[in-house]
């Protein structure tokens, strides 16, 4: 092992801002996470030492879906309260928090979301004060291994750190049974039995019962796995609430309200993100919030400011049309982003692209997993992108989307352009991508001078 | 001709899209006259000897695949007796596994298995991951696909693989061979799903399936530009990266 004399942090850090932005100007991308490999190449402690010198220490959020949006509704609770350093480019794995510690030197508090299988090593290093645990999807089965292995690295991680607070999604059996290893936990979830849906979702993945393997009762099924459970057999169920959504009202495409029960009180709250799963992302953050002594009314007020975290339902100008984009990458989360989609407004043309970078996951069987249907349904042009842009094809002619209405055009720009062809002036084009397509795609509707680059977005 | 499909254990054993395998049988069933019956059998459920033209098994995660391999056994004799009557079968990944006479996780533990194919599989410490490559001799054909799995299944002696592997891991690593075919079943470690970018494959089960049903097995042949597209980008993938930890 290479044994290197200790250079001042502060000197590292210089240098370290330096070569971000270095990087940027070199036109690599946003230079958001070099700074940060550099130094955990130098000196992995100095993450340590940096989370360390924030006066109010640091809160993680992790989940398989939602993350981003999570944290970043909790950045928007704190907005005036406390200056955050928040990794709200997505780069969520231990570089990136080092590059966005490094940025952010006159901040109070670390907000961090956090790669799911990155957690344990995070959570070592940072010694959060308080973690939000949202959920736990099959989701690159790749990368990360099974579901299980995660759980249980979760498990520990949480053992580790019985000092801080935790809030977790009951609703889910996994991130659930972490209140009952963990003292003081806040529990949150949804309680609106009006918006179960009838069945469990194709390849639910959290549907037998973690003590003895009997498949769920579910009273009320919200999101794939996540709802109202309870084994028949052992009597394994979610634990009780203390902060909950109820009577929830979707919008469509426009947004979505509900009443958040906590025991601070009471409040209705009108968000403008679709979906049933960004309600769950909401009360996450809400509980979150409340936890760090935000009051009440403040957590509402910034929910409802809350616009879209980048690339999850962001609306994007592009001359007189516009893109809708929503970033897809695992069964649930697609599945969520398409029944929204669908029930707000179906669209005639989409642009689905599909890359297998390894933060999309090499792997690409899982749009096999993906009700695709009820999208194809709809839609007269399937335009089908990214490196693997005929497997997708192949998931829509399977779909039974006739092969006549799908083309593919594997690069990503012109795929755009004949997405944008393809829609009328004043309409919108709906874009689906896989991570690495999201970055890419924005970084040619950038290029075009139509969005601001995500490393000069404010944070 | 309806072509009568058992699916096994699809609430359990469905985690690398095994539905795309099954859509896939289904729609060239179609395209060519035929029709697919799928039925589930599922825990406790009978295996109607005979009347399965079929089988389809796919993979799961450890503890699904625990929770199945003890059902699995009561359904042996007549899962056997249906292959013995010239029933056709894919196994794909856990499913393929327990075909074989038992695997050995990390701490030693045995799950049995059923003996069908002629292999059994000890687990390994690092997982092999990637796009595959295979040619397949006996068809004079290549399967692409990607596998992820912990399991070295090993061949017994005289064992036909499925195929070479150009490209990839394949069943333990080492011997340079994948899966394993005997009469008219096989097993892969091959998802992807598999069927969907290798069409020929899914074509030579229908007409095995046909020849059970007691059927002409001739199929019309369809335009498959999308499926060859698609096989190509895969087996680019595995020339340029598989086999490698």
């Amino acid at each position: 092992m290479l044994v290197r004399p200790p250079i001042p942090l502060a000197l590292e850090s210089a240098a370290l801002r330096a070569a971000g932005r270095l990087s940027r100007v070199a036109g690599r991308g946003g230079g958001t996470t070099l700074p940060g490999k550099l130094l955990w190449k130098l000196d992995p402690g100095a993450i340590d030492l940096l989370a360390g010198r924030l006066p109010q220490g640091s809160v993680l959020v992790s989940a398989t879906n939602g993350k981003t949006t999570s944290a970043a509704m909790v950045a928007e609770i704190l907005r005036g309260r406390v200056r955050v350093a928040h990794n709200s480019s997505g780069a969520n794995l231990v570089s990136g928090i080092a590059s966005t510690l490094l940025r952010a030197s006159d901040a109070e508090l670390g907000l961090f979301e956090v790669d799911e299988g990155a957690l344990p090593e995070v959570a070592r290093r940072v010694r959060p004060k308080a973690l939000l645990l949202g959920n736990l999807f099959r989701d690159q089965l790749d990368r990360y291994g099974e579901l299980e292995i995660v759980a249980a690295r979760w498990r520990a991680a949480v053992e580790a750190l019985p000092d801080a607070q935790l809030v977790v999604n009951g609703d889910d059996p996994q991130v659930g049974d972490l209140a009952r290893v963990h003292g003081g936990a806040r529990v949150f979830g949804i309680d609106d039995p009006r918006l179960a849906r009838p069945a469990l979702q194709h390849a639910a993945d959290s549907k037998y019962c973690l003590r003895c393997g009997t498949p769920y009762d579910y009273a009320a099924a919200y999101v794939g796995h996540l709802g109202d459970y309870r084994c028949p057999a052992c009597g394994h169920s979610r634990p009780p609430l203390d902060v909950s959504a109820r009577e929830i009202e979707l919008h469509g495409l426009d947004g979505a309200s509900f009443t958040l029960h906590a025991v601070e009180g009471e409040q209705r709250i009108r968000l403008a993100l679709p979906g049933l799963y960004n309600v769950y992302n909401a009360t996450g953050a809400a509980a979150l919030g409340l936890t760090l002594g935000v009051p009440l009314a403040e957590v509402a007020t910034g929910l409802e400011r809350f616009a879209a975290a980048f690339g999850r339902f962001e609306r994007i100008p592009v001359g007189d049309k516009r893109l809708l984009m929503l970033l897809i990458k695992n069964p649930a989360g697609a599945n969520e982003a398409i029944r929204t989609l669908v029930e707000g407004d179906a669209p005639r043309v989409a642009v689905v692209a599909l890359n297998d970078a390894i933060a999309d996951g090499r792997d690409v069987s899982w749009i096999w997993d993906v009700d695709f249907e009820p999208l194809l349904d709809g839609l007269d042009t399937l335009v089908a992108t990214g490196s693997r842009a005929a497997e997708l094809a192949l998931r829509g002619a399977y779909g039974g989307l006739p092969r006549t209405k799908i083309e593919v055009v594997p690069s990503l720009g012109a795929a755009l352009d004949r997405g944008l062809a393809l829609t009328p002036p004043g309409g919108q084009l709906t874009v689906l991508p896989t991570y690495t397509a999201m970055l890419a795609l924005r970084k040619t509707v950038a290029a075009r001078g139509h969005v601001a680059n995500y490393w000069e977005n404010g944070g | 001709m309806k072509i009568r499909v058992g699916h096994l254990y699809p609430d359990y054993l469905n985690i690398y899209a095994d539905r795309g395998n099954i859509a896939v049988l289904a729609e060239r069933a179609r395209a060519r006259g035929h029709e697919l019956d799928v039925r589930a059998i599922g825990m406790g459920d009978a295996v109607p000897v005979g009347e399965i033209d079929l089988f389809y098994v796919g993979g799961g995660q450890d503890r699904e695949q625990a929770l199945v391999a003890r059902d699995l056994e009561t359904k042996s004799a007549p899962l056997r007796d249906s292959v013995d009557g010239g029933a056709a079968f894919l196994a794909v990944c856990g499913g393929y596994q327990l075909l074989g006479s038992f695997y050995k996780d990390v701490s030693g533990e045995e799950l049995p298995g059923i003996g069908l194919l002629p292999l059994h599989t000890v687990a390994g410490e690092r997982r092999m991951i990637g796009d595959v490559l295979l040619e397949c001799d006996w068809a004079g054909r290549t399967l692409a696909g990607f596998e992820n799995h912990a399991g070295r299944t090993i061949l017994s002696e005289g064992a036909e693989p499925l195929g070479r592997v150009l490209s990839g891991f394949g069943n333990d690593g080492a011997s340079g061979f994948e899966g394993c075919r005997y009469e008219r079943v096989y097993g892969t470690y091959l998802h992807g799903p598999l069927l969907p970018r290798n069409p020929w494959f899914a074509d030579h089960l229908l007409a095995d399936a046909l020849a059970h049903a007691g059927a002409p097995t001739e199929l019309a042949p369809l335009p498959d530009e999308l499926e060859h597209e698609a096989h190509d980008v895969s087996a680019a993938r595995a020339r340029a990266r598989g086999g490698k930890f």
